[in-house]
C-alpha cells in the first residue's frame, strides 16, 4: 500500500473550454497527478447527477465537472 | 501587385520555414535540443526561446520553424526529428496569384516608449509596457501567470498604470489620435492583477479622460472602482527610480498641484501606431494613408480604400478594439464578395461523397491504432504494452501502433486495413480530438465507414505530456483511456447528418441606415430582401442628424441610400409595417408582415435585426422650459435648415452625459462627445466670435475623433469638467437661460447666460420585446440586444440565422453602424449562398412515450431546439429540431423522465466509460 493517499478523480470536461484547457496544459507541459480520468462532453450541462453517482459507485474518490 | 479591381496579379513571397509544415507534428523535440536561444518576441523579451520555435502555444497550425538569424546549423534538430520535417535547404517561394480583390488585415504595432526619457522605460526594468504586462499575467507567459515584476521577481504591492503613452501626444511623438483601447485594457489589467495578487495589491490608473465607451465597458469601470482600483485624473511629469527597484511618480493633479507617489511597478499603457512595414505595404499596393498614417477611408465606406478592389479592416484602418475589428473584417468580406459576385463558386471544387457501408446487425469489430507521436508518447508511455493490452479487450479485432498515426501514408494504410479486416468501429489513441478528430473521420469516410463510429483516446496532451516524470503511471492511464474509448465505441451507432433546404431570401427588420446597408449588400449579391420599416419612410435617425465628425452630410447620404433601396429590383420595402408572427428556424423562417391591410406571409432563410434607437428626452436641465434649451437632434435640424438665427448666437453651452452614465442608465452613449465637439466647431464656424463651452465628465472623442477635440480647443472652445456629484445647473431666470457649473481648475463656480444650451442626451434602444420573443434572442437590462459573443461574434445571435446591426446593438457612430450592417450581410450571405445546410449528427432526440410534457427542455435550451408537438398521436410531447440542436446535452441531463437521448454522447455510452475504469 502506498504511503500517500492520491485520490482517484473522474473529470467531466466541456469540449469547448475545460477540455481545451487540459490540452493546453499538455502543450505547456504542466505536470499533475496521473490519477485523473477524463470524459469529454460537448457541454458540462450534459452531465447528469447519475453520472456523478455512478463515478463514485465505481470507485472514484471524487468527481469534478469543469465547464 | 498589378491590375485592377476584379483582376489583380499579385506576386507573393513566402519566407522559408526550414521545417516542412506538412510533416511537422508539433512535438517540440527540435526546440528541446536546440543549443542557441534568443529573446522571445511573443513574450516581449521577458524570456528566451530556441532557434527552432513556434510563436505561441495556441498557433494554428501547431508547426515549428527555424529562425535563420540565430541558427548555427549544428544539425541537432534534424537528427531528433523522427518525422523528417527539417529542411535546411528550404528556399523562399514565389507565387503569382490571380485575384479579384484584396483585404488588408495586417493590424499595426504598439508604440515603443524607449525614446520617452520622462518615463525611463529604456533604463528601468520595473517600468514596462502594457503588452509586457499582458504576457506577465498570461498562464502561458514568461512567469506562468504569477504576478511578478521583472527586476527581482517580487510580487508588486503597488502598481501604477500611466495612460496615453504614445497616444493623444504631439510633443513626444506624432500620434495625435486616441488609441481607443488603452483605458479599457488598463482597467482589465488592474482588475486581473488584483485577482492574481496574494497580498491585496493596490492599483492606480493615472489618466486624462477615462474612455470606456464600449458596450458594457462603463459597468466594468464602475465595478473596478468598487473593487478598489484607484483612478487619478492627472498629468504625469516623470518616473524616477527610488530604493531597490521602486519608482516615484511625479504628477500634477486636476487642480495643478504637484504630487509624488511611490510604486513597485509602473505600466505604460502604450497605444497603436502604423509602423514602417504598414506604410511600405500601403505604398506597394498604391493605397492612400491619412494624416495619422492609417489607411484612408470615408465614413460611408468604412472598409474601402482609395484603390478600388482593395479593402481594409482592423487596426490598420484606425485604432479600434476587437469587436469593431471583427465587424470590419466581415464588412470587408461583404464588400469583396460583392465585387466578385459573378464568379462565386467558380473556383470551388465539389467533394465526392463516398458510399457508406451498412453495418446494421454486425457485431462490433473494433480496430485500435496507437500513436507513438515520435517520442512524444512513445518516449513516456510503453506503447507495446498498451498495444498488447488493447488486443485483450472485448470486440477488438485489430491493433497496431504507428510512429505517427496522423501522417498521410498511415492514413492511406489505415483505410486499407479497415476495409480488409472488416473493421466497423475505430479507436485512435493519440493526441486530442479537438485537432485531429476531423482528419481521422475523413479516413473513416474513405474507408466507407460512417464517421461517427469513431473515438479518440487522448494519450498525449492529457497523458504523456503531463505525466512525463512517471512512465509507469502514464502507461496505466493510457491503458485506461484506451479501454474507456473502446467501451464507448462499441456502443456507437452510425449517425445521419440531416440536410435541409435554404430559402434564399432575407428579412431585414428596420429601415434606418443599418437596415438599408444590410439590405442593399444582400440584394446586390442577388438575393431577394424583405425590408420591414415601422414608420412611413426609410432613413431612421440619420435624417435628423447633420454631419459626421469628418464633415460628410448624413441626411444626403441617407436620402441617396433610401432611393437606391426603393428602386432596387431585389428589395421589397414594407413601410408602416411590423412583424406579427414568426415561425421556423435557420434557413426556413415563415413570418407574417402586417402592413395595414391583409397580413402578408413571407418565407425567408435569414433575418437581420436593425431596429435602431432614438434620442432620450427628459425634464432634466430645464429641457422644454425655454426654446433656447435643445437636444442634439434639434440643433442638427437647425444646422440642416441653415437657420439664420444661429448667426446671432454669441454664447453656447453643451451639457454632456444627459441621461447617460448615471445610476438609472449606466452605459455611455458613445457618440455624444464627438457630436458636441463637432457641433461646437460648427457654431464657431458660423460665428467665430461666439463663446462655446462644453461641460463634460470625460471627453470621449475616441480614435481619430480626438483630432476634432484638439481642433476645437485650438478654435477656443472651452471645456469644463464636472462630476456626477456636482452636476451643472440649467435654470430659466427672468426669461433667460442661466447655467451654473463648478470649474475644478479655478476651484469655483461659474455662472453663464448663454444664447443656446444643447443637451447631449443618451441614445435609447427602440422597443425590442416582440422581436426578442419571435426569434428567441436575448435583450440586456438596458434594452439592447445581446450578441452571441461580445468580442468574437458581434453580429451573430446564439440563435442561428438571425443577425444584428446598428443602434439596436449599442449606440454607435454611423461609420460603425455601416460596418456592422455590412458584417451582418456577410454573415447572412454565408447561409444564403447555399442550397442546403447540413447539421451535425450528434444531436438530442426525444422518446415521446416517456415524455411527461413538463416543458423543462423547452425552457432550458439556449438554442430553442425542443418544442411541443402540435398535432397527431404525440401532441403535447416534446420533440427536438435537429437543425437547431447543438448537441450540448443540457436537455438530456435536465429531463426528469429520462425521455431524451443524445446521439454520440448517450447515457449508455457515458456509463460504459465510467464503468470501464
Amino acid at each position: 500500500m502506498s504511503q500517500t493517499f492520491e485520490p482517484k478523480i473522474l473529470a467531466f470536461l466541456c469540449n469547448w473550454c475545460a477540455y481545451a484547457g487540459a490540452d493546453l496544459a499538455g502543450v505547456s507541459r504542466f505536470q499533475y497527478p496521473s490519477t485523473i480520468r477524463v470524459i469529454r462532453t460537448m457541454c458540462s450541462g450534459r452531465v447528469d447527477p447519475s453520472h456523478v453517482v455512478e463515478g463514485l459507485k465505481s470507485g472514484f474518490d471524487g468527481v469534478f465537472v469543469f465547464g | 501587385m498589378e491590375g485592377e479591381a476584379g483582376n489583380f496579379t499579385a506576386k507573393l513571397k513566402s519566407e522559408p520555414r526550414f521545417i516542412d509544415p506538412l510533416r511537422c507534428t508539433g512535438c517540440g523535440d527540435c526546440a528541446k535540443v536546440c543549443p542557441v536561444t534568443c529573446v522571445s518576441e511573443h513574450n516581449c523579451g521577458l524570456d528566451r526561446r530556441a532557434a527552432t520555435y513556434i510563436r505561441y502555444a495556441q498557433a494554428v497550425p501547431l508547426v515549428f520553424a527555424i529562425d535563420p538569424e540565430i541558427c548555427i546549423g549544428c544539425g541537432l534538430c534534424e537528427k531528433v526529428c523522427l518525422a523528417e520535417a527539417v529542411k535546411y535547404d528550404d528556399q523562399p517561394r514565389y507565387n503569382d496569384l490571380k485575384i479579384g480583390s484584396v483585404i488588408l488585415a495586417t493590424g499595426n504595432e504598439v508604440f515603443n516608449p524607449s525614446d520617452f526619457d520622462t518615463y525611463n522605460y529604456a533604463l528601468l526594468p520595473n517600468v514596462i509596457t502594457s503588452m509586457e504586462f499582458e504576457r506577465i499575467l498570461s498562464a502561458s507567459g514568461p512567469y506562468r501567470g504569477h504576478l511578478m515584476r521583472p527586476y527581482d521577481r517580487e510580487e508588486p504591492k503597488k502598481v501604477a498604470w500611466l495612460q496615453c503613452v504614445g497616444s493623444r501626444d504631439t510633443h513626444h511623438c506624432d500620434n495625435p489620435y486616441c488609441s481607443g483601447v488603452c483605458c479599457m485594457y488598463a482597467i482589465k489589467e488592474a482588475v486581473i492583477a488584483k485577482e492574481h495578487s496574494h497580498s491585496g495589491m493596490e492599483a492606480a490608473i493615472f489618466f486624462m479622460d477615462m474612455r470606456t465607451h464600449g458596450k458594457d465597458f462603463e459597468a466594468y469601470y464602475d465595478k473596478a472602482k468598487e473593487e478598489g482600483v484607484r483612478f487619478v485624473r492627472s498629468r504625469v511629469h516623470s518616473v524616477e527610480p527610488v530604493g531597490d527597484g521602486d519608482l516615484e511618480i511625479t504628477y500634477a493633479d486636476e487642480t495643478g498641484e504637484i504630487k509624488q507617489e511611490i510604486f513597485n511597478l509602473v505600466i505604460l499603457s502604450v497605444g497603436f501606431q502604423v509602423g514602417q512595414e504598414g506604410m511600405e505595404l500601403a505604398g506597394k499596393l498604391g493605397v492612400d494613408l491619412n494624416e495619422n498614417r492609417f489607411v484612408k477611408t470615408e465614413s460611408f465606406a468604412p472598409v474601402a480604400t482609395s484603390r478600388e478592389g482593395i479593402y481594409v479592416c482592423g487596426a490598420f484602418q484606425g485604432p479600434k478594439d476587437i469587436p469593431q475589428s471583427v465587424m470590419e473584417a466581415s464588412a470587408a468580406a461583404s464588400a469583396s464578395s460583392l465585387l466578385l459576385n459573378d464568379v462565386r463558386w467558380t473556383e470551388a471544387k465539389v467533394k465526392e461523397k463516398p458510399t457508406e457501408r451498412n453495418i446494421l446487425g454486425e457485431r462490433p469489430k473494433v480496430g485500435v491504432f496507437v500513436c507513438q507521436c515520435g517520442i512524444n508518447i512513445g518516449g513516456i508511455v510503453n506503447i507495446p504494452e498498451v498495444r498488447e493490452y488493447a488486443k485483450t479487450l472485448p470486440y477488438v479485432v485489430y491493433v497496431e501502433d504507428n510512429l505517427y498515426t496522423c501522417s498521410q501514408d498511415t492514413q492511406v494504410k489505415m483505410a486499407q486495413v479497415i476495409k480488409e479486416q472488416g473493421i466497423n468501429r475505430v479507436v485512435v489513441a493519440a493526441c486530442t480530438p479537438r485537432t485531429h478528430e476531423p482528419l481521422f473521420q475523413e479516413t473513416m469516410s474513405n474507408a466507407e465507414l460512417n464517421k461517427y463510429l469513431f473515438e479518440m483516446a487522448n494519450i498525449r496532451n492529457q497523458d504523456s505530456w503531463v505525466h512525463s516524470g512517471d512512465p509507469t503511471q502514464a502507461t496505466e492511464k493510457a491503458k485506461d483511456l484506451v479501454r474507456m474509448a473502446i467501451s464507448k465505441v462499441t456502443l456507437l451507432e452510425p449517425l445521419k447528418e440531416s440536410e435541409l433546404g435554404v430559402t434564399r431570401k432575407a428579412m431585414v427588420v428596420g429601415g434606418g441606415v443599418a437596415g438599408m446597408v444590410a439590405a442593399k449588400d444582400i440584394a446586390d449579391q442577388g438575393y431577394p430582401v424583405y425590408l420591414v420599416e415601422k414608420s412611413s419612410q426609410l432613413g431612421g435617425q440619420a435624417k435628423k442628424l447633420f454631419q459626421t465628425w469628418r464633415g460628410e452630410s448624413i441626411p444626403a447620404y441617407a436620402e441617396g441610400l433610401a432611393k437606391e433601396i426603393e428602386n432596387h429590383p431585389n428589395i421589397k420595402v414594407y413601410l408602416n409595417s411590423e412583424l406579427k408572427h414568426v415561425d421556423g428556424f435557420v434557413g426556413n423562417f415563415k413570418s407574417t408582415i402586417q402592413n395595414g391591410g391583409e397580413p402578408e406571409p413571407v418565407e425567408h432563410g435569414i433575418t437581420i435585426i436593425a431596429t435602431g434607437g432614438k434620442e432620450f428626452q427628459s425634464e432634466e436641465y430645464s429641457y422644454k422650459k425655454h426654446p433656447r434649451i435643445v437636444t442634439h437632434q434639434e440643433l442638427d435640424q437647425r444646422f440642416n435648415e441653415n437657420d439664420p438665427s444661429l448667426r446671432s448666437i454669441n454664447s453656447a453651452v453643451f451639457v454632456q452625459c444627459v441621461g447617460s452614465r448615471e445610476p438609472d442608465r449606466p452605459y455611455c452613449s458613445r457618440v455624444c462627445c464627438t457630436h458636441s465637439v463637432e457641433s461646437a466647431l460648427e457654431l464657431k464656424k458660423i460665428n467665430p466670435e461666439s463663446d462655446v463651452y462644453v461641460l463634460y465628465r470625460d471627453m470621449r472623442t475616441y480614435g481619430e475623433r480626438e483630432l476634432i477635440y484638439q481642433e476645437a480647443r485650438r478654435e477656443g472652445v472651452i471645456f469644463i469638467r464636472y462630476s456626477l456629484e456636482n452636476k451643472p445647473q440649467v435654470e430659466v431666470v427672468d426669461g433667460k437661460v442661466q447655467v451654473t457649473v463648478f470649474d475644478p481648475i479655478l476651484q469655483r463656480s461659474i455662472r453663464m447666460q448663454p444664447d443656446l444650451v444643447t443637451l447631449a442626451t443618451a441614445i435609447l434602444p427602440n422597443e425590442t420585446d416582440a422581436l426578442s420573443q419571435f426569434f428567441k434572442v436575448p435583450v440586456n437590462a438596458e434594452g439592447f440586444f445581446i450578441e452571441a459573443h461580445a468580442k468574437l461574434r458581434p453580429v451573430d445571435f446564439s440563435t442561428d440565422g438571425v443577425f444584428l446591426c446598428g443602434l439596436a446593438h449599442y449606440p454607435k457612430a454611423i461609420d460603425e453602424s455601416i460596418a456592422q450592417a455590412r458584417a451582418a450581410a456577410a454573415r447572412a450571405a454565408t447561409l444564403l449562398a447555399r442550397d442546403s445546410i447540413f447539421f451535425s449528427g450528434m444531436v438530442a432526440f426525444t422518446r415521446p412515450i416517456d415524455c411527461s410534457s413538463c416543458g423543462v427542455c423547452v425552457s432550458i435550451c439556449p438554442f430553442n431546439a425542443p418544442r411541443f408537438i402540435e398535432t397527431g398521436r404525440d401532441a403535447g410531447k416534446a420533440e427536438i429540431n435537429p437543425a437547431l440542436c447543438k448537441g450540448c446535452g443540457l436537455c438530456v441531463a435536465s429531463c426528469r423522465s429520462g425521455a431524451i437521448g443524445l446521439r454520440g454522447f448517450d447515457d449508455s455510452q457515458i456509463f460504459a466509460m465510467i464503468d470501464s475504469v
